[in-house]
C-alpha cells in the first residue's frame, strides 16, 4: 500500500492537465466542431501561465490569463472554422504549428527559470480517509477544481438550455437553425469556452506541475486529449476516468525510470503513445458497429445555411 | 450598404492564382507582425531569410537540398489526403524509412552501390509502408481515427530512433555524442558540385512523374477520388473502399520511408537524433497549398525549402529559434483557409440606393 498511495496521487496530479484538455475538447466538438489545435493552444496556456506567474508573483493571476489568452488564440479556429467554413482538420494543425511556434519563441529566454507556483493543500477531513484521503484529497487546487468541473461541464451539457442547444447544433444544426437558435453564436461560445479549458490545462503544467518552462513541455498531451475525448464517447464523466488512466502510466513509467532498471527510458515513453493507440482501437472494435454512442453527428462539418437537403 | 454572399459555380484559374497570392502577402504581412511584437525588426529578418536561401550558389543549393524531403513527404501525404485519409504520420515513417536502411547498413553491409542502393531503398520503402498501413488497417478494419493513430505513432519512432542512436547503435568513437558511424561509401548517394544536393532529386521527380499520372491519369486515381469524395458512390459502383485504405497508406508511409532513405544516403549519411526537423509536417501545407496536384508540390516544396534554410540562417544570425519559421507555416496555412473561402463563395457589396 506505501507503495501504490504515491503512485495513485502522482496519477491524478499528471492526468488533471489531460483531463481539463479532454474536458475542454468535448465542449468544442458536443457543438459541432473539431479542433484539433489543443497541442499548440495546451503549449501557449503553458507558456502564458508561466510568464505571468514568473512576472506577477501569483499562480492565480496566471492560471486566469492562460484561460482568457486560449479563448482568444481559439478565436481564430472559431472564425476559419465556423464563419469562413475552412477544413476542420487542416485549420487545427495550422494550430498547433502556430502555436508551437510562438510559444517556443516566447519562452527561448526562460528556459531554467523557476517560479513558485501552486502547492498542495490537504482537505481537511477528506484527506484523512485511508488510500482516498491521500490519493484525491491531498492535491492542490486545480485538482479540486477539475473535480468539480467534471459534473459542472455534464450538468451544463445535459441539464441546461445552453446544453440543449450546444447538443442540437452539434447533432443537427438545420433543425437548430430552424427552431431559432444561431448556430454559429452556439459553436462560438463553445469553441471559446472549450479553448479556454485547453489552455488551463496546458497552464497547469507550468504553474502547477513542474514551476518551469520547457520547451515542447506538453509532449503529445494535446493529442492524447483528443484520442480521450473519443474513448470517454464525449461523457465528461469518462473523460476523467480516461485522464487518471493516462496519469498512472505517466507516474509508473516515471517511477520504475526513477527505481533504476534495464528497460531503456525511450521504450518506457512510449507507453502513453502506444496506450493511446490500444485504447483507440478497443474502443473502435466495440462501437463500430452501430452509430458511435454520443458521437455529434455535424462534427467536423461546416454549416451552410442555404444549402438544404 | 449590404454584403452578399453566393455559392461560386466557377472560378477561372487566374481569380484562384491571385487567392493563393494573397493569402501568402497577408501571412507574410501578420508575420511581420508577430515578429514585430516579439521584438524582432520584421523586415531584417525576411532579408536575412531571403539572402540566406535564394541569395546565392550556396543558399539556392541548401534550399534544393530541403527540397527533396519535402517533396517526397509532401507527395506521399497528398495521395492519402486525395483520398481524404489524413496520414499525419508523414515524420514518422520519415524516420522510420531512414531506421530501416541504416539497420540495413549496419548489419547487412556489401561493398557494391547498386545492390546497396537498392535493398536500402527497399528496406525503407517496405519500413515506411508498414508503419503506414498498419494506421490504414486500423481505419479500414474498425474505423479507428487515422489522424491520432498516426500522429501517436510519430512519437513512437522518434524515440525509437532515440532508443537506436543513444543505445545500440552509437558510435563508440563519436565522443560520446548519439550518433551511429558514417555510412561507407558504397552506401551513399551521389552529391553534385562540390554542394549538399544529392541524387535522391531524381527519386523525388520521378515519384512525383509516376503519381501524376496514376492518381490524376489513372483509373486507380479516380477511384480513390471517388472514395473521398462520395464513399457511398463508390461503394455502389463496386470500389473496394477498405482495399484501397490500406494501400494508399501503404503507399503513402513507403514515399515518406524513401524520403528517410535519401536523406540518410544523401545528406547525412550517418543516423542522429536531429535529422527529423518537421518535414513531415510542413509536408501537410505544401500538399495543402499546391492543391494535392504532384507537379506543383514541386514547385511548391521549393518555396517552402527555401522558408527553412532561411529560418536556419535567422538562427545563425538573429539567434531566433527555428520555431519562427514555425510561426510562419501556421499564419501561411491559416490565410489559406481563409482564402478558401472566397475561392467557393463570391462576396459583393451592394449599395442600398439603386
Amino acid at each position: 500500500m506505501e507503495l501504490i498511495v504515491p503512485i495513485l496521487a502522482a496519477a491524478v496530479r499528471s492526468g488533471t492537465p489531460i483531463l481539463y484538455a479532454t474536458l475542454g475538447e468535448i465542449m468544442t466538438e458536443k457543438s459541432g466542431v473539431l479542433n484539433l489545435g489543443l497541442e499548440g493552444i495546451m503549449l501557449i496556456g503553458a507558456y502564458v501561465g508561466f510568464i505571468v506567474t514568473y512576472n506577477t508573483g501569483s499562480p492565480f493571476w496566471g492560471l486566469v490569463a492562460a484561460f482568457f489568452v486560449g479563448m482568444a488564440v481559439n478565436v481564430v479556429h472559431a472564425f476559419l472554422c465556423i464563419s469562413l467554413k475552412a477544413n476542420q482538420v487542416i485549420c487545427g494543425l495550422a494550430m498547433t504549428m502556430f502555436g508551437t511556434g510562438v510559444s517556443s519563441l516566447l519562452g527561448r529566454g526562460y528556459v531554467g527559470e523557476t517560479i513558485a507556483g501552486l502547492q498542495a493543500v490537504a482537505l481537511p477531513g477528506l484527506s484523512s480517509f485511508p488510500v482516498v484521503g491521500p490519493v484525491f484529497f491531498s492535491q492542490d487546487v486545480m485538482v479540486y477544481i477539475s473535480y468539480l468541473l467534471v459534473f459542472v461541464v455534464w450538468f451544463l451539457m445535459y441539464k441546461t438550455k445552453f446544453g440543449l442547444m450546444m447538443r442540437a447544433v452539434g447533432d443537427s444544426p438545420l433543425s437548430a437553425e430552424a427552431a431559432g437558435i444561431s448556430v454559429s453564436a452556439v459553436r462560438y461560445a463553445s469553441t471559446l469556452l472549450g479553448g479556454g479549458l485547453v489552455s488551463l490545462g496546458g497552464a497547469y503544467l507550468t504553474v502547477v506541475y513542474s514551476h518551469m518552462w520547457v520547451d515542447l513541455m506538453t509532449a503529445g498531451r494535446g493529442w492524447i486529449a483528443v484520442a480521450l475525448v473519443i474513448f470517454a464517447i464525449w461523457n465528461p464523466l469518462r473523460a476523467a476516468l480516461g485522464s487518471y488512466l493516462f496519469g498512472g502510466v505517466e507516474a509508473l513509467q516515471m517511477r520504475i525510470q526513477a527505481g533504476g532498471t534495464t528497460v531503456p527510458a525511450p521504450l518506457l515513453m512510449m507507453l502513453p503513445y502506444i496506450l493511446t493507440i490500444a485504447v483507440l482501437v478497443v474502443i473502435s472494435v466495440f462501437k463500430g458497429r452501430g452509430r458511435m454512442l454520443g458521437a455529434p453527428s455535424a462534427l467536423g462539418l461546416p454549416f451552410y445555411r442555404e444549402e438544404r437537403e | 450598404m449590404r454584403i452578399k454572399v453566393e455559392k461560386r459555380f466557377y472560378i477561372t484559374k487566374w481569380q484562384e492564382v491571385c487567392i493563393i497570392l494573397a493569402s501568402i502577402v497577408l501571412a507574410f504581412s501578420s508575420g511581420a507582425l508577430v515578429f514585430h511584437f516579439l521584438g524582432v525588426d520584421p523586415l531584417e529578418a525576411y532579408k536575412m531569410m531571403i539572402d540566406g536561401s535564394l541569395g546565392d550558389f550556396y543558399g539556392v543549393s541548401e534550399t534544393v537540398a530541403k527540397t527533396i524531403p519535402l517533396i517526397m513527404c509532401s507527395l506521399a501525404v497528398a495521395l492519402s489526403f486525395t483520398m481524404v485519409v489524413w496520414n499525419i504520420g508523414a515524420e514518422g515513417q520519415f524516420v522510420l524509412g531512414a531506421l530501416a536502411c541504416t539497420a540495413f547498413v549496419r548489419y547487412l553491409y556489401v561493398d557494391n552501390f547498386v545492390v546497396m542502393l537498392a535493398c536500402m531503398g527497399i528496406s525503407a520503402l517496405l519500413a515506411g509502408g508498414l508503419w503506414g498501413a498498419f494506421a490504414g488497417f486500423l481505419k479500414a478494419r474498425w474505423n479507428v481515427n487515422e489522424i491520432i493513430t498516426t500522429l501517436m505513432m510519430n512519437y513512437v519512432a522518434i524515440l525509437l530512433l532515440q532508443y537506436f542512436v543513444y543505445g545500440s547503435w552509437r558510435d563508440p568513437t563519436s565522443l560520446g555524442f548519439p550518433m551511429t558511424p558514417l555510412f561507407p561509401k558504397s552506401a551513399r548517394l551521389h552529391q553534385f558540385f562540390s554542394t549538399r544536393v544529392h541524387s535522391g532529386i531524381f527519386f523525388a521527380v520521378i515519384i512525383a512523374l509516376i503519381l501524376w499520372i496514376v492518381v490524376r491519369k489513372g483509373v486507380w486515381g479516380y477511384e480513390i477520388r471517388v472514395s473521398g469524395q462520395n464513399p457511398k458512390a463508390a461503394d455502389y459502383a463496386g470500389i473496394r473502399s477498405t482495399r484501397n485504405v490500406i494501400l494508399v497508406m501503404f503507399l503513402s508511409g513507403a514515399i515518406a520511408g524513401l524520403a528517410g532513405m535519401a536523406e540518410m544516403a544523401g545528406l547525412h549519411r550517418r543516423l542522429q537524433p536531429g535529422f527529423a526537423v518537421g518535414y513531415g509536417y510542413t509536408a501537410i501545407i505544401i500538399a495543402w497549398l499546391a492543391r494535392l496536384h504532384p507537379l506543383a508540390i514541386i514547385f511548391v516544396s521549393f518555396l517552402f525549402g527555401a522558408l527553412f534554410v532561411g529560418g536556419e540562417n535567422l538562427q545563425i544570425a538573429m539567434r531566433l529559434p527555428l520555431s519562427s519559421v514555425q510561426i510562419l507555416q501556421g499564419l501561411i496555412l491559416f490565410f489559406l483557409l481563409g482564402g478558401e473561402f472566397f475561392r467557393n463563395y463570391r462576396v459583393s457589396f451592394i449599395s442600398r440606393k439603386r
